[in-house]
């Protein structure tokens, strides 16, 4: 009787000893696929190079497309590019999406108000000139 | 959702970029507009679907006060004070950027960037140059709204010890973001919101007159490098790249406008430019008597011409004169006169300003020409008509090595067989300087409110 319950309790520690492993090797897991996802936090450092690519890239794609731009077209170029930088609307949703009331909430909020101000004044002012650019006759 | 969010993102990233390039012509531009919008409601749809977003209520109330806000905004405002609207824009983005990063930096979970108290290091960094770039942009764009609206005085306000005030500030700031990575104290970030604030008014304040185009490009940068920030505090690549679109487009317009009044960048954030009256040129003019013509006077020269060159500037926009311009260029054309517009870069109060106010009066943009391609015309032109511009025609630009302005690339108008200038009275332009071009042999003056006299002119052509 004792034997059998002394080889249960080792199977039991055993059996616990592998779920621990088991878990680890999860958690492991887990950490390398959030370091390669990098949109869901996690692997921040791995971030900063990926952003700094990015960014620079970006730049280049800019500096180009700009170039091309037609002078009499700058204006609606300084209005729409206005629009576009907006896009920190996104940051401003994300701080004011939680459910309870918290002050980050309240600095979503007026972020959200004022950005959407200038998406939705910087594309009317825009459409309005583009509207005004003819040919002739 | 969360595989799928940051492909969407990349599209809207794209669409962005199509957008830039579709205004590579007018004819483009309005599909471009369309993919920017398409673009914007991709991103905003993709984030409020994300599971971050726990209760839409006071989402939908922002969107929508602020969409309204900013469409009736856009709809009432008059074309010539579209600069002014601009720089409020940029002031809005600013403002956006400081509390999307207090935001963060109260409640860091929300972005898996780390706990308060325990903010990852890089992302402090990037959080703190976010919220000062941010602060700046804010507070630079009201003092320059300020300026193009006239709340605040047009002219450079200078203090003794103005780069020493600002210097210092500089130094605090980069001390405050080093002490801020080490403490992560609350009290610092304020601080550095607060600092930036004011060297955003310190900075803009010394800059006025002739050099507010490159201002408000130089703010559309701003806001661009803001929001870019912000995409490194948030880990969102569609910041990133949008900011640093922007921020480039915003750099590119600045350097066009400097080349344009051939100043260094360098020189136009230090200030000061058109404060002084230089009285060189005026002393050696002072026994030139210009010639002060009548609209009948106008009117017969431009009735007899074969080619008239227009070359309007920031005081067509001030009389409103551009509807009034385009009915003069009609009756001419009706008497078989071949009329152009010829642009200056730097006309007007922001980059493109006077190409669609001529667009709003109904002018073909196939009638209106940069400097590079008009300038060898007004040789074979019989009148170059002035209205409201001054310091972009001066010669003195090319051939006094003393003016302040010598080297800027201005409007060959004095080749022209007749200048016809017209202006307020003999004062001097923008930039302060005193214009030879007054005392020309073919010049002739026609002094009076720029809408009044085109107006007059147009009835005397008629008669």
């Amino acid at each position: 009787m004792q034997d059998t319950q002394s080889t249960l309790a080792n199977e039991a520690n055993n059996i616990s000893a592998i779920a621990q492993q088991l878990s680890e090797q999860a958690n492991r897991l887990a950490q390398d696929v959030t370091s390669y996802n990098f949109a869901s936090g996690g692997g921040h450092e791995n971030f900063v190079m990926m952003g700094l690519t990015i960014f620079v890239l970006a730049c280049f794609v800019g500096y180009y497309v700009v170039w091309r731009v037609t002078p009499a077209l700058h204006s609606p170029l300084m209005a729409i590019t206005n629009a576009i930088s907006s896009v920190i609307i996104v940051g401003a949703l994300i701080a004011a999406g939680p459910a309870d009331m918290t002050f980050s909430k309240v600095m979503g909020f007026i972020a959200v108000v004022l950005a959407s101000i200038n998406i939705f004044g910087g594309f009317v002012v825009t459409r309005r000139m583009l509207a005004m650019f003819k040919k002739k006759g | 959702m969360e595989t799928f969010a940051p492909l969407l993102y990349l599209v809207s990233s794209v669409l962005f970029i199509l957008a830039l390039r579709g205004l590579s012509h007018p004819e483009s531009s309005r599909q471009g507009l369309n993919f920017g919008i398409s673009g914007m409601a991709i991103a905003i749809i993709t984030t409020l679907m994300t599971p971050a977003i726990a209760s839409f209520g006071l989402i939908i109330a922002g969107i929508v006060i602020g969409g309204v806000i900013g469409a009736v905004t856009a709809v009432k405002i008059k074309m010539t004070a579209l600069p002014q609207l601009v720089a409020a824009f940029h002031s809005l983005v600013g403002l956006a950027a400081v509390c999307v990063a207090v935001a963060a930096f109260h409640n860091p979970q929300a972005y898996g960037i780390g706990t308060p108290g325990d903010i990852h290091l890089s992302s402090l960094i990037e959080m703190s140059l976010g919220v000062a770039i941010g602060a700046v942009t804010f507070t630079g764009s009201i003092i320059a709204w300020g300026k193009l609206q006239g709340v605040i005085s047009g002219k450079p306000l200078t203090f003794t010890g103005q780069h020493m005030f600002n210097a210092c500030l500089g130094i605090a700031l980069v001390a405050l973001v080093l002490l801020i990575c080490m403490t992560e104290s609350t009290t610092l970030f304020w601080g550095i919101i607060v600092i930036s604030l004011i060297l955003g008014v310190t900075l803009i304040i010394p800059i006025g007159g002739a050099d507010m185009p490159v201002i408000v490009s130089m703010l559309n940068s701003y806001s661009g490098w803001a929001a870019a920030g912000i995409g490194f505090t948030l880990q969102n690549p569609l910041l990133i790249i949008t900011g640093a679109l922007v921020g480039a487009s915003g750099a590119i317009l600045s350097y066009i406008m400097c080349k344009g009044m051939n100043r260094s960048f360098l020189s136009v954030i230090l200030g000061g430019f058109g404060g002084e009256q230089s009285t060189a040129v005026a002393a050696t003019m002072g026994d030139k008597a210009a010639k002060i013509g009548s609209a009948e006077d106008a009117a017969f020269i431009m009735k007899n011409a074969a080619r008239v060159i227009i070359v309007p500037g920031y005081g067509m926009a001030v009389a409103q004169a551009q509807h009034v311009l385009r009915e003069m260029a009609d009756v001419l054309k009706s008497h078989g006169v071949d009329v152009r517009y010829a642009i200056h870069p730097v006309a007007g109060r922001m980059p493109g300003h006077m190409n669609v106010l001529l667009a709003e009066a109904n002018v073909p943009y196939d009638e209106v020409f940069e400097l590079e391609d008009i300038n060898r015309d007004f040789a074979q032109a019989d009148v170059a008509y002035v209205i409201g511009a001054n310091d972009i025609t001066n010669p003195a630009a090319k051939n006094d090595s003393s003016s302040p302005i010598y080297g800027m690339p201005v409007l060959d108008v004095e080749k022209a067989k007749t200048v016809l200038f017209v202006k307020r009275s003999m004062g001097s332009g923008y930039a302060g300087i005193d214009n030879p071009l007054f005392f020309g042999d073919n010049t002739l003056m026609l002094l009076g409110d720029a809408k009044k006299m085109t107006e007059d002119i147009v009835k005397a052509i008629e008669a």
